[in-house]
């Protein structure tokens, strides 16, 4: 199974841990990535400013992968809606696709439609299969108490994403956790956003949305968190510290990417997994693993 | 009683919006106030408002909303648009918003600081020798500095 491996511009720059331990998981589990050194940002940082600006970038994207023949496998949840969207328009919108097209021909490029975009997770789901997963674990998480953060482009907006899981009540990510043996936990507001795209306009709120989840996560007694998208990591982990300082909370939640936590399963190692680049510290995790 | 008359209706803005093939029609909007009900911004800052944005838009107020500072607030999280009893695409609309009041250049500096960046590198981040070493280190594929060919595809935007 070959995939060309979207990292977008915040995992390579800020998130070699999820870089590491997601292509760690997948050589685990026999799936191929093609790295494809022309891909730039996604467009998603664009999209709220220059609509058609991202478009055109996301096209591009698409249509390198198109000329390699590879469906897109992407680690970062806006990286995913960005891409999905672009191709869910062009295919739908014979005029935007001709602008489009009449753009990238000027680089002799061109989108025509036949490339598929799915998160890291999905396919895992749905390439891969729990069973493949789970049969691949051999460390036992000892009763890991893990609450799932599923994040907003993971699943939505879901006309986009062909029905894939349901965003009102979603499940996915915690079968996957399951079938590595981690215990799933509930708390208020698990749907809820990380507040990631308000950090620019105005700090303090992105940090209040981002601080009531972490309150929530700590109440129900999650030792570890659970994230697939780079925005959310940098809310929850890389912004714990200052959410503790600004509620007056003393929090310590490790939050892990799911391949992070997969790859525990599996017994792959911190340096493998890049355990030593989480922001809130995961030693105390690892030794309770006898990692 | 009085009829409720704005100077500031603006029925072209109405007609753009509602009929643009992006955002879809927001005409049926039932001011029931489930956008707002599950906004997790309105919860952290109750001054932002989803209902009241498409208040505003039913009453082609476009100078106050694109002028503003809330539309900037919204993040992005789509909970309201699936929530929508009438199937409107809110965030799609309110991303919309904010193109138009980009164009009227009313953008929060933050924001169009990040767009200016992105013009220039075709990426966010510049990965540079510093990171590609590290990225070796660790056993990963080095990357190139910036992304010339978007950059291109970007210039005179
Ligand atoms: S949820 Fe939909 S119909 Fe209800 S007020 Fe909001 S936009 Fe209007
Ligand atoms: S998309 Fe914006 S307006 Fe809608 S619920 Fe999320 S933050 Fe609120």
């Amino acid at each position: 199974m070959k995939y060309s491996l979207f990292l977008g511009c915040t995992i390579p720059a800020r998130s070699r841990n999820y870089e590491l331990s997601a292509r760690a998981v997948a050589s685990q589990l026999g799936m191929e990535f093609i790295d494809i050194d022309e891909f730039s940002c996604c467009g998603f940082p664009l999209e709220a400013t220059d609509e058609m600006g991202a478009i055109l970038l996301a096209a591009r994207n698409l249509a390198l992968a198109e000329e390699k023949n590879l469906e897109i496998c992407s680690l970062c949840s806006a990286c995913t809606s960005m891409l999905t969207k672009t191709a869910y328009r062009l295919n739908r919108d014979r005029e935007l696709r001709d602008k489009v097209n009449h753009e990238l021909s000027k680089l002799g490029r061109a989108y025509k439609g036949t490339v598929r975009v799915r998160h890291f997770a999905r396919i895992l789901i749905e390439d891969i299969g729990l069973e493949k997963i789970k049969n691949s674990v051999s460390r036992d998480l000892k009763g890991l108490k893990v609450a799932t953060h599923y994040g907003c482009h993971y699943l939505k907006p879901s006309y986009i994403y062909e029905g894939f899981d349901d965003p009102q009540d979603p499940k996915t990510l915690e079968e996957i956790l399951e079938a590595v043996g981690a215990v799933n936990i509930q708390y208020r507001r698990k749907k809820d956003c990380c507040g990631g795209p308000v950090l620019l306009s105005d700090e303090s709120v992105a940090l209040d949305v981002a601080g009531e989840k972490l309150k929530y996560v700590k109440e129900a007694g999650a030792d570890i968190m659970n994230l697939v998208c780079p925005f959310c990591d940098l809310m929850f982990d890389s912004n714990q510290k200052g959410i503790e300082a600004k509620f007056g909370l003393e929090l310590n939640i490790p939050v892990l990417y799911l391949p992070q936590i997969i790859g525990l399963a599996m017994g792959l190692d911190r340096k493998e997994l890049g355990l030593n680049l989480n922001s809130v510290n995961t030693k105390d995790l690892t030794a309770r693993l006898e990692v | 009683m009085n009829r409720i008359v704005s100077e500031d209706y603006d029925p072209d803005f109405i007609e753009e919006l509602d009929s643009s093939e992006i955002t879809g029609a927001f005409s049926g909007c039932l001011a029931c106030r489930t956008c707002t009900s599950g906004c997790p911004v309105h919860r952290a800052n109750n001054e932002y408002d989803p209902l009241r944005i498409m208040r505003m838009l039913t009453f082609g107020l476009k100078d106050e909303l694109i002028g503003g500072d809330m539309i900037w607030l919204c993040s992005d999280c789509y909970t309201c648009q699936e929530n929508c009893p009438m199937g409107i695409k809110v965030t799609d609309i309110i991303n919309h918003l904010k193109n138009m009041a980009t164009s009227a250049k009313h953008t929060p500096i933050g924001v169009s600081t990040q767009e200016k960046l992105l013009k220039d590198q075709g990426k966010i981040y510049i990965i540079d020798d510093f990171d590609n070493k590290k990225r070796t280190k660790a056993g990963l594929p080095p990357l190139p500095e910036i992304n010339e060919e978007a950059k291109k595809l970007l210039e005179k935007r």
